[in-house]
């Protein structure tokens, strides 16, 4: 007998049964096909404004700087005032997304693609945000190498505010309903809380662990159509 | 590890003893517990989550062959391989046929528990590999060739200058006069070491806290940003797990990590959480080319529909270790297994059998406060009291305590001569103790009488004092 099926009869035996009848396994298949959300904290409800200001709150409690701009056209401006500001050089390594590559980044040393592990800086696209914990969320693909979320020491996140949502559900929903398969997840979703941190040293609080040591998040909020 | 588990109270006084152990526990007791408080405060949800993350690990567990066949078919149609380990030593063998046949000879490892308990890197280092842990408390504690003392905080055990020493020990590479005071030195150092063998490796072995029925996702959460190092730069990740983290959906998995780490370290959310789907397609830029999914009974199925059932609900947040009086006082390393506190009580004899660990299910005072921390809701003291009524029943229980629980059920079953001799023997202790009010050493209970002095009795029973001030049955 394979492992697989001793381990799976092995199961059955000690639940007192055999396998699932065929009404009970469409029973769960359905639960699964059609995923119910369970109880989802108020705190992410409320208006768009609300749940922004709500994003900015939670993401400063673990050590986030946010910038808010009113438009995408204000990005390689923002980060090169940040890199600047922290005294981190000229060099920026950028995700090869549409929304990037578009725009006019002459005042710094710009590359796009995946990082080897010598980039000092990085800025990548949010695929969504969520207000309940200050959240972003980060899928891997042609537009999002993951490797730029965690080698860089320093770690820029685009979030357009029509992406930032209250809660997780509304980030899952969304992934459904765009990809309309049941492939709907990317290789890596990364949901980033702040920057890289550890206490395993005496219980002490230190940031930049093996990730980023800092996490700037530039807050879009326009449709990006002005300028 | 060896299972060390029968040797607990020749541990735990060891560790009484233990001047940094002791410091180092102190830290604890005030510092997680009070930061999961906070984090109920602010989430008024929290109780209502709690019960909802119980109702979703019991359903689960009830059709678990489902789930997890379910899971199995999602990852290979995503691209993954799955792999079914019997035991540890099926796991193992699995784990380095995959590494073999990649030509592989480092390996970073995120945390595992799994892996702990496949003590998967001794095995690898047996077959010429080289295994490096990557979370800085993991790290520490490989180079001082130990056991997690915790199963979220390693090395919680240890103090700032025992870290010093193994890096000086191990990095010898460089400067001897390097300055080391500052915890921010010792993770500088740990980090650029680190990075080099995290882009060295030829595989990356990961834990899993879920595994998601709906899309054949494996879930880890850090603060470190090392599993997803751990896992992205190596050709192969390879995932182990157990039975029973499977997860139906997405949402199911939100609601479990939604008092996960609240319950953990009162944060609201880890500060990396990430859902690994697959191996790497043709459009991306990065990540592993094979991702391999290694699922490990070793013996909990065998606790499903049984005494330890409800057990196999647990998501490792460690609150109820937190929150032990006992693990507060000894660590963990005196419960001698991977798993310590009241959660390893009732798991290691499970998972290793009653005859190894007997000790553990005594380890508790059975204060309760595991249970009332517990994020669903697991019924730890009613495992820790069913553990010790086997072993009474077919148990290793030595002769001495056999007598003397037998002769003391004989006189609580009586208890009209009980109240009396009782009070007889109080007005007689009364009588002999009036002179300091306590005993130095006390007959039959020398044990309890070594480390502290022996109350006398003022002269009369509880019942007594209780009728006497008008008290009476409910």
């Amino acid at each position: 007998m394979s492992s697989r099926d001793y381990i799976l009869g092995r199961i059955r035996w000690s639940l007192g049964r055999g396998a699932l009848e065929r009404d009970d396994d469409l029973h769960l298949a359905q639960r699964v096909s059609n995923p119910k959300p369970n109880l989802i904290p108020k705190r992410g409800g409320g208006t768009h404004k609300q749940q922004i200001s709500l994003f900015v709150k939670m993401a400063k409690e673990v050590n986030a700087t946010v910038s808010r701009l009113k438009s995408l056209d204000g990005v390689p401006r923002a980060a090169a005032k940040y890199l600047k500001d922290n005294d981190l050089g000229t060099a920026l390594r950028l995700a090869p997304h549409p929304d990037l590559e578009k725009m006019n980044w002459s005042a710094l040393e710009v590359t796009f693609g995946p990082s080897a592990g010598d980039d000092l800086n990085s800025l990548v696209m949010a695929y969504g945000g969520v207000a309940e914990t200050g959240s972003l969320a980060l899928v891997s693909g042609q537009y999002g190498p993951t490797t730029l979320n965690f080698l860089p020491d320093n770690h820029i996140i685009v979030l357009k505010a029509e992406d930032l949502v209250g809660d997780y559900e509304a980030v899952y929903a969304r992934l459904r309903r765009e990809s309309n398969n049941a492939d709907f997840m990317p290789r890596a979703l990364n949901w980033v809380s702040g920057p890289s941190r550890t206490a395993d040293i005496e219980q002490t609080l230190l940031l930049g662990a093996h990730g980023p040591r800092k996490l700037h998040i530039l807050l879009v909020e326009s449709d990006g159509q002005e300028g | 590890m060896e299972l060390n588990a029968h040797n607990f109270k020749e541990n735990a006084r060891k560790a009484l003893k233990d001047d940094d152990l002791q410091a180092s526990l102190q830290k604890l007791g005030s510092g997680f517990p009070l930061k999961r408080l906070a984090a109920m405060d602010r989430l008024p949800e929290f109780e209502g989550l709690r019960d909802q993350a119980r109702d979703i690990k019991d359903h689960t567990l009830r059709h678990l062959d489902h789930y997890l066949e379910q899971f199995e078919s999602r990852v290979i149609e995503t691209g993954g391989k799955v792999h079914w380990a019997r035991d540890i030593k099926a796991g193992r063998k699995i784990v380095h046929e995959i590494c073999e046949a990649v030509g592989a000879k480092t390996v970073t490892k995120g945390k595992s528990m799994i892996g702990e308990e496949m003590a998967i890197n001794e095995y690898l280092e047996e077959k010429g590999l080289i295994p490096i842990e990557t979370d800085l408390g993991e790290y520490i504690i490989q180079l001082r060739n130990e056991p997690p003392s915790h199963i979220i905080a390693p090395a919680i055990h240890l103090r700032k200058s025992h870290v010093e020493e193994a890096f000086r020990k191990t990095h010898t590479d460089l400067p001897k006069d390097r300055n080391l005071d500052a915890p921010e030195d010792l993770l500088v150092e740990a980090r650029a070491i680190l990075r080099k063998k995290f882009i060295a490796a030829d595989v990356g072995i990961t834990g899993a806290n879920f595994m998601v029925a709906e899309t054949g996702s494996t879930v880890i959460v850090t603060n470190e940003g090392n599993g997803d190092l751990t896992q992205t730069l190596p050709r192969v990740h390879i995932v182990l797990c157990s039975i029973e983290k499977v997860v139906p959906t997405l949402e199911d998995c939100t609601t479990l990590l939604r008092v996960l780490a609240r319950s953990a370290t009162g944060q609201e959310q880890s500060v990396y959480t990430t859902f690994s789907t697959g191996a790497r397609g043709e459009t991306d830029p990065d990540g592993p080319d094979e991702f391999h999914v290694v699922i490990l009974d070793n013996g909990r199925s065998r606790m499903l529909g049984h005494e330890t059932h409800d057990m196999l609900r647990c998501i490792r947040c460690s609150a109820c270790i937190n929150h032990c009086p006992v693990y507060q006082s000894v660590g963990g390393h005196a419960y001698g297994s991977i798993y310590p506190g009241p959660m390893g009580s009732v798991l290691t004899p499970a998972l290793y059998g009653l005859e190894k660990s007997c000790d553990l299910p005594n380890a508790s005072t059975m204060c309760g406060k595991c249970e009332e921390v517990c994020p669903v809701r697991i019924p730890i003291p009613k495992m820790l009291r069913s553990w010790r009524k086997k072993q009474w029943e077919d148990g290793p229980v030595p002769m001495v305590e056999r007598l003397g629980l037998n002769w003391w059920t004989w006189w609580v079953l009586r208890p009209k001569l009980y109240h009396r001799v009782a009070g007889w023997k109080m007005r007689v202790l009364a009588l002999l103790g009036r002179k300091n009010g306590h005993f130095k050493s006390f007959g039959i209970n020398k044990g309890w009488t070594k480390d502290r002095d022996f109350p006398a009795p003022e002269g009369k029973t509880f019942q007594q004092l209780w009728s006497e001030k008008g008290g009476r049955r409910l």
